[in-house]
């Protein structure tokens, strides 16, 4: 476990608490993960809290698979997991289930969604997709530098207040603002910070029709993460949520989840946490 | 039935119900107001400032992208990067094969005056050492220098624009324009090249783009494209001009395999793969500064020690197993005489010979390793035990072995287009979860360099009467 002084940070507060960890994620407390468009500098977010390597590129789709890495903040451990980036989580290519399953399943304790700021429109739309799956969520607004190059201000307390969740100000290739998105995070996850992420309704008809399954999908999947989410898609007839419901993958997926977080409780009990 | 399975199908009607029992349009409503509801907040939160700067990227995207420059602007932009790898490696190359084959020799002696076995000295010091050292000396000097100029280009945002060029002549072919992105990354490593197809959404066009990766060469077998290109093709050009030749020749090389890479996938979206070419889009991102560091670290730590550590890996046990083929002998002939002899009738086919289709047979897990068992073999029933120079190599494989300008183009294109590495390979099968398609992805290349260089052999030897 290093300091992050090869910068010679070391003494900066933006830094103060931060302590990266590398691969040496296997004894995490929580667990989050980083969602967000293509090409918005997940992985360059990644690389900085967790003093890994993983390979940036300036090309949309660089990373194809889930890379996992660790980084210490006040003292608790965290496991962060870069998700492939995409622009929704409702079509079937391969980079988007990876996210998407990992966002429903992994139960991550917080979802960073980083977004860019220069293209602040397009961010939102995967923005709303991920609240509607989970309520812990913090969004990253990241390439400030760049927006305020083009002659772009964000104002990130409006976009706190519209959307519900909190928005912070970074840029992930300046090191600038991390200390705000990590304690942010913290608190989300701890309640300090309670989350009412704006969702889209729909209209009263299919809002009563999400009600009537939620209750189905419940019996059928004890402890699902989170079934209103899953009877929106079963309306919206995604064959692949079909597909998990019918060949009981999704069963399996909670058992296996729920089997983790036992195992995860215990290792906590014994080692005095809680 | 178990319960749990009468459970889901409930969930599954009662939805499907409930699904037609709302108006037609609700899902075009929500994405609708998804949508609109991310214009509203967005239009909120954003003001511009100021006035508005000149747009550099703007006036780049229109040279870079146009229909005129940007394609003459990719080659020049390739040609330039291939000559500097060219000019770049030859003397550290030499440097390093020179210190390299130096410590053969001394420490064979050392082995000799301490009375080891002989075939221990020849085991460890001209099988396993030699092998190490060809791969370092042939391959680390090229990529050190290949490696980071790719990078700058990568984290530049180079990359999309080359999509964005190439995307008409993909859909010509009946492949998906985000094809030549895995294309690019294939220059660094057809594996990662395989993976990178995981950006094409329909799985009929990333089948197409996974078999026909294999057509640009990795960096494995660019040193193997510009040793042949510089010692055969360019030796006969004045030395002012020969770089420049070299890299022309390695440049032309890189077009028949791209060339290669839209024939086939044309071929493949007409058999085996039929199918439309799926719309897509593709965000041009804005040019960022590449920091100079971050690329001197992913591409020499990772890519080129990484790259060089696995054919290392490959290169000790080959140049081992090399070593046992040469002197071993059943009657008169070494087991490596035996093999290449019984390959060489093929091989005289092809424009090429016995020993180089061996070589590639035992080179098949990392093509870096061609050049070096190739050698190996040559030398392990020849009479050199050690070549410090290009020259020397020349010699070697002209006077002794007969080679001839035939021979060196038509080892070009067998190394351009033959079956992939087994990294590759098993890439394939897990990235497809198919046997069938990672069998294809060998025929289709295999079929390929066996076609061409039969062609090309038939060709000249018809035309010059060799």
């Amino acid at each position: 476990m290093k300091r992050l002084n090869a910068t010679g940070c070391e003494s900066c507060p933006a830094y103060a608490g931060l302590e990266q960890m590398g691969l040496r994620a296997d004894h995490f407390d929580r667990v989050v993960a980083l969602a967000g468009n293509p090409n918005t500098g997940k992985s360059t977010l990644f690389n900085l809290l967790t003093g890994l390597k993983q390979h940036t590129g300036n090309w949309p789709g660089k990373t194809v698979t889930r890379a996992e890495g660790g980084y210490q903040f006040r003292g608790v451990r965290y496991k962060l997991v870069d998700l492939p980036g995409t622009y929704s989580l409702l079509s079937a290519s391969q980079d988007e289930e990876v996210a998407r399953d990992f966002i429903l399943f992994g139960r991550p304790d917080c979802v960073i969604v980083v977004a860019d700021a220069t293209a602040l429109e397009r961010n939102l739309n995967l923005a709303f997709q991920v609240m509607e799956i989970t309520e812990k969520v913090v969004i990253a607004v990241n390439l400030m530098d760049e927006a305020r190059r083009k002659g772009l201000e964000v104002d990130t307390r409006l976009l706190s207040r519209e959307l519900g969740v909190p928005c912070v100000p970074i840029s992930a290739r300046r090191g600038e603002g991390i200390y705000d998105l990590l304690s942010t995070v913290a608190d989300v996850i701890e309640g300090r910070i309670q989350t009412h992420p704006r969702r889209i309704q729909g209209t009263p008809e299919f809002q009563q029709a999400v009600e009537r399954l939620v209750p189905l999908i419940e019996k059928l999947a004890p402890g699902v993460p989170n079934a209103r989410w899953i009877a929106i898609r079963l309306l919206d007839g995604d064959a692949h949520v079909q597909e998990a419901l019918l060949s009981g993958e999704l069963l399996r997926r909670v058992a296996r989840q729920r089997q983790a977080e036992t195992s995860f409780s215990r290792k906590m009990a014994v080692e005095g946490r809680q | 039935m178990s319960e749990s399975e009468m459970l889901a199908q409930e969930v599954l009607r009662e939805a499907e119900r409930l699904r037609r029992s709302l108006s037609g349009n609700f899902r075009d409503e929500m994405v609708k107001s998804l949508y609109a509801e991310a214009e509203r907040v967005a239009q909120r939160a954003v003001r511009p400032v100021g006035e508005r700067k000149y747009d550099l990227d703007r006036l780049l995207d229109r040279l870079v992208t146009s229909p005129w420059t940007g394609l003459p602007i990719m080659l020049l932009l390739l040609a330039v990067i291939i000559w500097i790898t060219v000019v770049g490696a030859n003397i550290p190359s030499e440097l390093l094969a020179q210190l390299l084959f130096g410590i053969e020799t001394f420490a064979a002696d050392l082995f000799t005056a301490w009375g080891a076995p002989w075939w221990l000295t020849g085991f460890l010091w001209h099988g396993v050492w030699r092998g190490l050292a060809w791969v370092i000396s042939v391959m680390l000097p090229p990529m050190a220098i290949f490696f980071p100029l790719f990078t700058f280009l990568e984290d530049l945002g180079y990359l999309p624009r080359v999509a964005f060029n190439l995307d008409w002549l993909f859909k010509k072919a009946g492949a998906h324009g985000k094809q030549a992105l895995s294309m690019a990354m294939g220059f660094g490593c057809n594996a990662a090249g395989v993976i990178a197809t995981r950006v094409i959404d329909s799985p009929r066009e990333r089948l197409v783009a996974i078999l026909t990766n294999n057509f640009v060469p990795c960096n494995g077998r660019f040193p193997t494209l510009i040793m042949l290109a510089t010692i055969f093709v360019a030796a006969s050009f004045p030395p002012l001009l020969s770089s420049f030749v070299a890299a022309a020749t390695v440049v032309a090389v890189v077009l028949i395999g791209i060339g290669f890479t839209f024939l086939m996938s044309w071929l493949l979206t007409r058999t085996l793969l039929r199918g439309e070419a799926s719309a897509f889009t593709l965000e041009l991102p804005p040019y960022r500064p590449p920091n100079v560091w971050r690329i001197l670290y992913t591409s020499l730590i990772d890519r080129t020690i990484f790259v060089l550590w696995r054919a290392m890996q490959t290169a000790a046990p080959a140049g081992a197993l090399i070593w046992i083929l040469g002197n071993v002998y059943l009657g008169p002939m070494s087991l490596a005489q035996r093999l290449a002899a019984f390959l060489n009738p093929l091989g005289h086919l092809l424009g090429l010979d016995g020993a180089i289709l061996l070589a590639y047979v035992i080179a098949i897990p990392a093509n870096e390793i061609v050049v070096p068992t190739l050698l190996m073999i040559y030398m392990g029933t020849g009479m050199m035990t050690e070549l410090p120079s290009l020259n020397m190599l020349k010699e070697l494989l002209v006077q002794q072995h007969g080679w001839t300008l035939l021979t060196a183009i038509n080892l070009m294109l067998f190394s351009l287009l033959h079956n992939p590495c087994a990294t590759t390979i098993l890439t394939i099968y897990k990235e497809t979860g198919s046997k069938k398609w990672a069998t294809w992805s060998v025929i289709v290349t295999l079929g390929s360099a066996f076609v061409v260089t039969f062609l090309v052999a038939t060709l000249a030897r018809t035309i010059f009467r060799q």
